[in-house]
């Protein structure tokens, strides 16, 4: 495919989801929409620290909640829409450059255990500060439409995707991809490992922190705490490691998988055994298959017709 | 006043012994092996799923079931470890830690939905006849079950730190988690090594399943908070140190538990602040050596 190829499939891609809420009536059907869009901002925004970077943050749901509590106050208070998304997009920065330092001073697992372990601090005081769920007014309410939450969770969407694609060409991304692979020899080739990882926290922490901002819009009620909660953290990490972690695609192909089973499964199962069936893909993506589902596909291209004989024979 | 801090501190011991007991598994598995299993809090909930079932279908006892959800236990542990960390024992250090936090990971995602479809998604506590019982000691109210606990708790840790100083496959175990290659070149069997003690410590994840039973309760989303309650223990003790684990478990338990009557619900963050606090600034553990 050539780059002219590539950016024709973009923005026919882009063109049908914008014509979504036009030929599509069923509220289901949208809403299902507007959460693979929000959920791939999310993995996406998590996909640059944890995929491309390696610091695998288990506490990206801090972010979320900070970006989605801020957004959701100061728009209820009557500060225009886009405004209360991006003051909570710069609080959640501004909240990761207060713990990014000491965050990093901590190595690998170290890091994955210190940083879930802050959303959970964060968690457990936004439970008990703010224990009411913030439900919209009715002003709000009886106009409430899907139709520009949608736009807007697209929006971020292609965005997110956009900016993490332009990273990962970057000398930026490749700076990044050589400290996932080995910090030390990273550092040794003049690649200043802290502040490369501290950029690439706070790009991720602050659409994180937009994504949240979406949410909160979108929701028409939400407890504070529950912003805060752990889950969002787990399934932009799944979705990224099961997609493919460290591609771009990776996250988009899954989301879109990711809804598709929550709510087909919905119908037949309790609630959460989505969360069951990716569980068992993300160990065997994690012990068998690294690439996860994009990794399988180009493995399955790569074997042509005629490859496919050769290994029959052996 | 004197009545008051005494009783706090008998509360908080009780607690802190199983804080300890749940640490103790992980301690193991991550000091021999350099597993750092998340899923560990999963095998606790699974045992006292198990205990609860034993004393509702058949009406066992939880202390006199407690061989038979050891051995289950440890038969799960096993074949765990077979199906999810095997295949990450011969990698680098490093990214056998990384990864097997990631498996552990999944399985922190599967074993509740799991419980779920099991148990269905309701909180359990374990109560034979003789549940909530206690006695007056000096002025203080000493609860049976929680004492039985202890008891039980104190018995298994100088169990198994017996197990691993005196007898010849703990001599195995210690070599094992200095240097497995070594140990494998004196012809210690490595793989069978890391199996058991994979083994042992969710064995006695479940015996701590079945104490949170029958002092607390069970539900399918409790897993993640004995993890964390596992791992703070684990980072105040200093890794793969099983007494320490203990003590340190104490700690914590004294500790929220004085905690509780100053910052009420935020006592929950008090042990993960400290987490953090000692994760920067001293990261061989309180009784660890630098």
């Amino acid at each position: 495919m050539t780059v002219n190829q590539r950016i024709w499939i973009n923005a026919i891609i882009i063109v049908l989801l914008m014509t979504v809420p036009l030929l599509i009536k069923r509220t289901d059907l949208i809403t299902w929409f507007t959460y693979t869009l929000l959920y791939i901002s999310l993995a996406q925004s998590w996909n640059l620290i944890g995929g491309y970077t390696g610091q695998q943050n288990l506490g990206h749901a801090a972010f979320f909640g900070i970006g989605a509590l801020c957004t959701r106050f100061l728009w209820l208070y009557g500060l225009p829409l886009p405004l209360a998304l991006v003051t909570g997009a710069v609080a959640a920065t501004i909240f990761a450059v207060i713990i990014g330092f000491p965050a990093f001073r901590l190595k690998g697992v170290y890091f994955i255990i210190g940083t879930l372990v802050l959303a959970e601090i964060l968690k457990i005081i936004f439970f008990t500060v703010l224990p009411h769920a913030s439900v919209l007014p009715s002003k709000i309410l009886n106009t409430y439409s899907l139709t520009p939450r949608y736009y807007l969770s697209l929006l971020m969407a292609v965005i997110t995707v956009a900016v993490v694609y332009w990273i990962s060409r970057s000398r930026l991304g490749l700076g990044l991809m050589s400290i996932r692979e080995d910090e030390d020899a990273a550092e040794a080739a003049g690649v200043n490992t802290l502040r490369y990882k501290l950029t690439a926290f706070l790009i991720s922490t602050f659409f994180a922190g937009m994504a949240g901002g979406v949410y909160a819009y979108f929701a028409a009620a939400a407890l504070p705490g529950e912003m805060f909660s752990a889950v969002w953290t787990f399934d932009a990490v799944i979705i990224v490691f099961v997609g493919g972690v460290g591609t771009i695609l990776g996250p988009i192909i899954g989301s879109v998988f990711f809804v598709l089973l929550q709510q087909l499964l919905s119908l037949y199962l309790p609630a959460g055994s989505h969360v069951l069936v990716f569980g068992i893909l993300f160990i065997v993506v994690v012990l068998y298959l690294p690439g996860g589902l994009i990794g399988l596909m180009t493995r399955l291209r790569q074997l042509s017709p005629q490859k496919e004989s050769d290994q029959i024979a052996a | 006043m004197i009545q008051l801090i005494a009783q706090t501190f008998v509360n908080g011991i009780n607690v802190g012994a199983l804080y300890g007991l749940a640490a103790v598994g992980l301690s193991l598995t991550f000091g021999v092996m350099k597993i750092l299993n998340v899923g560990h809090g999963e095998f606790l909930m699974v045992g006292g799923y198990l205990a609860f079932w034993m004393l509702r279908l058949f009406g066992v006892d939880p202390f006199l079931g407690l061989p038979l959800i050891v051995a289950a236990l440890f038969l799960l542990g096993i074949i765990s470890y077979r199906l999810f960390f095997a295949t990450l024992a011969s990698f680098p250090e490093e990214v056998k830690v990384k990864n097997s936090l990631l498996v552990g990971f999944g399985l922190f995602l599967v074993f509740p939905q799991i419980a779920r479809l099991l148990w269905t998604g309701d909180e359990r506590a374990i109560t034979p006849f003789y549940s909530g019982g206690s006695f007056p000691f000096l002025g203080v109210r000493i609860a049976t079950v929680p004492l039985a606990g202890l008891a039980v708790t104190v018995i298994l840790i100088l169990a198994l730190h017996l197990f691993l100083k005196r007898t010849y496959f703990g001599k195995a175990v210690r070599g094992t988690s200095e240097n497995w290659k070594a140990a494998k070149l004196m012809g210690i069997n490595v793989n069978r090594t890391y199996m058991i003690t994979f083994g042992i410590g969710t064995a006695i994840a479940g015996v701590a399943g079945i104490l949170v039973g029958l002092t607390q309760s069970i539900s399918p989303d409790v897993g993640m908070e004995w993890t964390l309650k596992a791992l703070i223990v684990v980072v105040l003790a200093g890794i793969g140190s099983v007494g320490g684990a203990f003590f340190a478990g104490l700690i914590l338990g004294v500790l929220e538990a004085v905690g509780a009557i100053f910052m009420g619900p935020y006592t929950v963050a008090l042990g993960l602040v400290i987490f953090l606090v000692i994760l920067m600034f001293r990261p061989q553990g309180l009784f660890g050596k630098a």
